[in-house]
This record gives structure tokens, sequence and C-alpha cells, in this order.
């Protein structure tokens, strides 16, 4: 029932959001609201309302904060995961999740990515990852793929990209996953999956842009957008069923990286609790 | 009074922080502030604390205005070039009201300069360097014990007016050793920001009563599910394109601490009652000026030194009570000429104002200071 979810976690007052027709990043905040309600309504689970911070940065994906009924804060460009690592250093019972685009969290906010990672600090980061700087119009980002043409890169984009992910991963992430705006339900899961992990959490959803990415390169409607991402990317128990030689070019939607490293605020309580003076 | 203890001016930054309710540091290493980080590194936690050493100065102070509205009081500590880096989220402070200090021990520049050399080239920077027109308070202490005492007003100013505040070291100061009797942590008052929303108005997170210029701050996690953000802002808190209301916030923010200057401004008078001449000094610098002072009377010259301890904003008005009873003005500060800029704003033309300065990274003398004094004279 999505106008249920849109009424109990949307702020109203505030819609219509700003995002173009055929923009993927609607999708992915309605995902993480639906994962949120999912974990609020699951007796189960120990998510309380009240105790999620939603951050986000600067660009397209951040607007999300301020249509989501929770605490919010709408902070500087590529800063998003630095406050966020305040919010929840100074009071660890807050689930923090961070709303943030590819050049927030890898380009201007890319060190903060890697060193949250690094520190396994328990936030959740999920990146509305559409391979182009929108809010400014369309310039390329550290995931448009190379040869693909942006405002900023006219005869083809020379750079080549990141896959956020990965990059988590490698800088030691303890979960790491990957999602997208066709596989609702997978990516549903996967969010929900990273919101219930103690420790640093990033999930890279791939967003479609048909404004100012699809259209300079001749990837069609938003539709057409959306079943490249039906046929390339794959989720997780039919990835590993296909045989290597289809798996080319395609990508996983799931989980890339797991372990369960102890998480910073908890460490840091334990040295608290053995140098604290008695009174 | 408790007992006598030698300590180092960074050292009592943060020992009066942490007397002042502070509990969160985020920071980066640079010379010459890193005491301050290595000291909180051991005193946070044995006072229930967190610090957190961050990956570069825009995290800092980004983590320190995050856990500001989860609700603690908290600090970074940096020097110039890290001060630069901060400037932009100083400025996001500003706009969302969000108290926290920074504390900035000065050295040489521009950029790397004498990373150990003693300079108040920040000066301007502390009030000009986020862009935009934004509301600033800027203390500097002269000496340790004075470190101490007003690291607690600092914390109080921010949270009586929601607004960083900047914390103007120097490097004189900073690594200055002096023996100091700490004043009883129950004997200083401490403030706190109000935790919850003002009445009417539907209790808006950015409401104010009228006649007042501050909102409440309830911080999160606590049932209000507002929004924080750096656009221009109505008191629901949310994003606005409305020209009047975006003035209307803006000028807000400059005046709850301009029409409170008579709060928040104080001054150091110094053999001021009878002087023809004032040398107006700030920080580090007071020391070897209150030097000369002594000399000055000692040979019959009716010299004061006039000290503002609040650098920001500028003791307009103490300073213009002082200016018909002057002759000339001497100011003596470490740097090429600030606050030389708001003493001719405010002396006009009714003072002349005489100026000693250095770039070089070495100590004004008290000797220099006599020499410039004589010079005038001749």
């Amino acid at each position: 029932m999505p106008s249920e979810l849109i009424h109990r976690y949307m702020r109203i007052d505030h819609l219509p959001q700003i995002w173009c027709p055929g923009c993927g990043n609607g999708t992915i905040m309605r995902d993480v609201a639906a994962a949120i309600q999912e974990l609020i309504d699951d007796p189960e689970k120990d998510i309380n309302r009240d105790n999620i911070v939603i951050v986000s940065g600067i660009g397209c994906s951040s607007r999300a904060a301020g249509y989501l009924d929770f605490n919010s804060i709408h902070t500087t460009h590529g800063r998003a995961i630095a406050f966020a690592t305040g919010i929840k250093f100074a009071n660890p019972k807050l689930n923090v999740i961070v709303l943030t685009g590819d050049g927030d969290c890898s380009a201007i906010g890319g060190n903060h990515l890697i060193h949250a990672a690094r520190r396994n600090m328990g936030l959740t980061v999920i990146a509305f990852n559409n391979n182009i700087y929108g809010m400014t119009g369309g310039q390329y980002s550290p995931t448009t793929p190379d040869g693909d043409v942006a405002t900023t890169a006219p005869f083809g984009n020379v750079d080549r990209p990141f896959d956020i992910a990965n990059l988590a991963s490698g800088a030691g992430a303890s979960f790491s996953a990957r999602g997208d705006v066709y596989h609702v339900r997978e990516t549903i899961d996967i969010i929900k999956e990273a919101i219930q992990h103690k420790g640093f959490s990033l999930v890279d959803v791939y967003s479609v842009c048909p404004t100012y990415y699809g259209r300079k390169n001749h990837k069609g409607s938003a539709v057409d957008m959306l079943r490249w991402q039906k046929e390339n990317l794959i989720p997780t128990a039919r990835y590993y069923s296909m045989p290597e030689e289809e798996r080319a070019g395609k990508k996983l939607i799931g989980i890339l990286s797991y372990n369960d490293y102890p998480e910073y605020t908890e460490e840091y309580a334990k040295l608290v609790k053995a140098y604290r003076k008695k009174k | 009074m408790s007992k006598t203890v030698l300590l180092q001016g960074n050292e009592a930054a943060v020992e009066g922080a942490i007397a002042a309710g502070m509990r969160f540091f985020a920071g980066y290493p640079i010379t010459p502030s890193t005491e301050i980080a290595e000291r909180s590194a051991i005193r946070l936690p044995e006072e229930g604390g967190k610090f957190i050493q961050m990956e570069d100065e825009l995290a800092s102070i980004a983590a320190v205005l995050g856990a500001s509205a989860a609700g603690m009081k908290a600090m970074t500590a940096t020097s110039g070039p890290g001060f630069s880096l901060m400037q932009e989220n100083i400025g996001y402070g500003a706009m969302a009201e969000i108290p926290c200090v920074i504390v900035d021990v000065q050295r040489v520049g521009p950029s790397t300069g004498l990373a150990t050399s003693p300079s108040q080239g920040d000066y301007m920077q502390a009030k000009w360097g986020t862009h935009g027109d934004h509301p600033v308070i800027a203390l500097s202490p002269s000496s340790v014990l004075e470190t101490y005492t007003l690291m607690v007003r600092a914390f109080n100013l921010s949270e009586k007016y929601r607004t960083p505040v900047i914390f103007l070291m120097d490097e004189i100061v900073g690594h200055l050793r002096e023996d100091v009797s700490l004043p009883d942590p129950n004997s200083l008052i401490i403030n706190r920001r109000k935790l919850s929303f003002h009445d009417g108005a539907n209790k808006q997170c950015y409401y104010v009563p009228e006649g007042e210029y501050v909102p409440a701050m309830k911080p999160f996690g606590q049932g209000e599910r507002y929004n924080i953000t750096g656009l221009a802002h109505d008191e629901s808190g949310f994003p606005i394109n409305d020209h009047d209301k975006a003035g209307k916030l803006i000028n807000r923010l400059i005046d709850k601490v301009e029409h409170n200057a008579d709060h928040i401004v104080r001054v150091e008078q110094y053999e001021m009652d009878d002087a023809e001449t004032a040398i107006v000094c700030f920080g580090g610098t007071a020391r070897s000026v209150m030097s000369a002072v002594q000399a000055a009377r000692a040979a019959g010259h009716k010299v004061g030194m006039f000290r503002p301890i609040t650098v920001w904003p500028f003791p307009d008005k103490p300073l213009r009570a002082r200016l018909p009873q002057l002759r000339n003005i001497l100011m003596v500060e470490h740097n090429h000429g600030q606050m030389l800029l708001e003493m001719q704003r405010v002396a006009g033309r009714d003072v002349p104002v005489h100026f000693l300065g250095r770039v070089d990274g070495t100590v004004i003398s008290p000797d220099d200071v006599l020499a410039k004094l004589e010079e005038m004279e001749g």
C-alpha cells in the first residue's frame, strides 16, 4: 500500500518532490521508507522511529532527507558521512542513515566514505548512484563510464569510473552491497539488512537519470533505462546460478562483502568504561 | 581556588572546555594546536566523553556540528590551514544555528607559512572566512588562566546564542606555560541551550518569539522529527525560496549578535583612566604591551592598554567612550594590519591611529613598543 507508506513516513506538505519525470531517486527514497516501515512494524526488530536520523549532503539525492518524516539534517556537499559520524558517536542509540549521491560520496566526500568504512562506524550509507551531477545540469561524476558524454565531457569522458560498492569493500566496509531501481523487492531487503547491520554498511543503489545522463548518451527513455537494469543487473541467487560466460558485462545485485568486525562506538564505550575516573 | 598547577595554554583550553561541559572533540593534528587534541584524547574518556581523530579538518568540524545536533557540547581545534578548510561548515553552523567552539591557535601564513611561529593573521578570517553575511563571536585570551575562564565563556555564548564561537588563540598563549590556580568548577556559571521548543506557532523548531533572537534546540532522538538545513529556511526548518523570509532569517542571525553586543563584548582596560595614548592589542601581544605600558608610565608618560577580549564583534562602544581623552592610538598586532582596519573605522578622524605589526614570526617585544611610542612622540 504505497499511499499508507507515504502518509506514515513522508512529509506530505513538502511533496511533490523536485526530481525530473522518470528519475530513479523517488524509487530509492520509497525503498528506504519501505525498509524502515517493515523494520518498525516487525515486533522482533528493535527499530524505533524516533531513533532514526536521516543525514544527507548536497545534490539531487540529498533532497530526500527533507521528504522523509524522521529527524533529518541536510548538510553540506560531501560532508554527510562526517556529520553522521558526529551524530552516531555522540548518541550511539541512534540509527543514522546517510542518503547521498555518487558525486557527494565518492568525489567531494570520498575521503569520509573510506574512513567511515575503515573505522566501522555504525552508519548506513545509501548512495543514489545516477552516474552524473544532476542538480548542476549533467557534468560527469566519478561513476560516469569512460567514453560517455556529459556537459563537461563533450567529447567523451576520459576518466575511468569508480565502482562505489567495491570501493567501500576495499576500504574495509563490514557490509557492502548493490541495489537498483528495477529490482525493488530485492533492494528493499538489502537496505533492511544494511540498517540492521551493526557496523558500517553501504548500499550502492543504481538510479537512472534519463534527463541528463540518458538523453545525452542515447540510453532511451526512463523505461528503456529500467529495462537495461532488468537485463544487466542480476540478483544474487540467479547471478551465481548463471554460467560464467553469461555473467560477462553483468553486475550482481546483492551483498558483496560482509564481516562482523567490532563496531566503532561499542569499542570506544569499552575504552571509556576502562578509563573513566571514579567520582 | 584549587592548588596551583603548571599548565600550558593549549592544555588550559581543554580543561576550560571540560569545565564548561564539553564532552565531544573531533580534530586533526596541526601545529601549534596539537596539544589540545592530545589532552582531549586523555581527558575525555576520563570524563565519560568522546574523542575522535578525523581524516581531515573538513570532517572534524562536520562531526562537531553533528554531535552538537545530537545534544552534546562539542569542540574542535586547529591552526590557520585547518581553519581555512573549516570555513564552509562554520557558515553552516551559523545558518543552521548549531552551537560549537572552534579553537584556532594562529601561526604564520599564508599557506604552510611558519608552522611553529606566532601570528595573529587569522583575525579577519575569523570574521569573513566563510561566504555570505553571518554573525561571528570570537574571543581571544592573553594568558593561561584566561584561556581557561574564557573557554567557559566561549561555550556559554555559543549555547546562549546558538552559534559557532571562534576561540582565537595564538602560538604565544598556546605554548605558554604558567602557574595557575584554576577556579573551583562548582563556582562557574554554565549555560545550556534551551532544550524544548518555544511555545506558539505549532512549536516549530526555528520559531522565535517576538522580541527574542534565538530559537530553542531539541537534540535529535527525542521525539521531535524536525529538519535542519543550510539552505535558507523558515521557522519550520524547511527550505524556502521566499525572499522576504530569507531576508528575515539572515537579518535575525546577524541581529542576535549585534543587538546583544553589550552582553557579548568584554575588554580589559589597563592604566586607561588618565591615558592620552592608548595601545590597542589582543591575545598574546598584550603581554609585551603590558610591560611597555608599565615602563612608559615609570618614565612619566600617560599611556594605557585597551585590550579587546571579545575580538568579534569589535568593541566599538567602550573604545568610542575613550576617544575624547586620547591624543594618539597605537595598534599593535602580529599581522600586517587587520584589527587596525576596525580601529581606524571607530577612531575616524578624531584620533590618529599608528600601527606596529610584524609578519616574520618573531615576537613584538616591549622594547619594540617603546621605540614605536618614542617615534610617535618625535
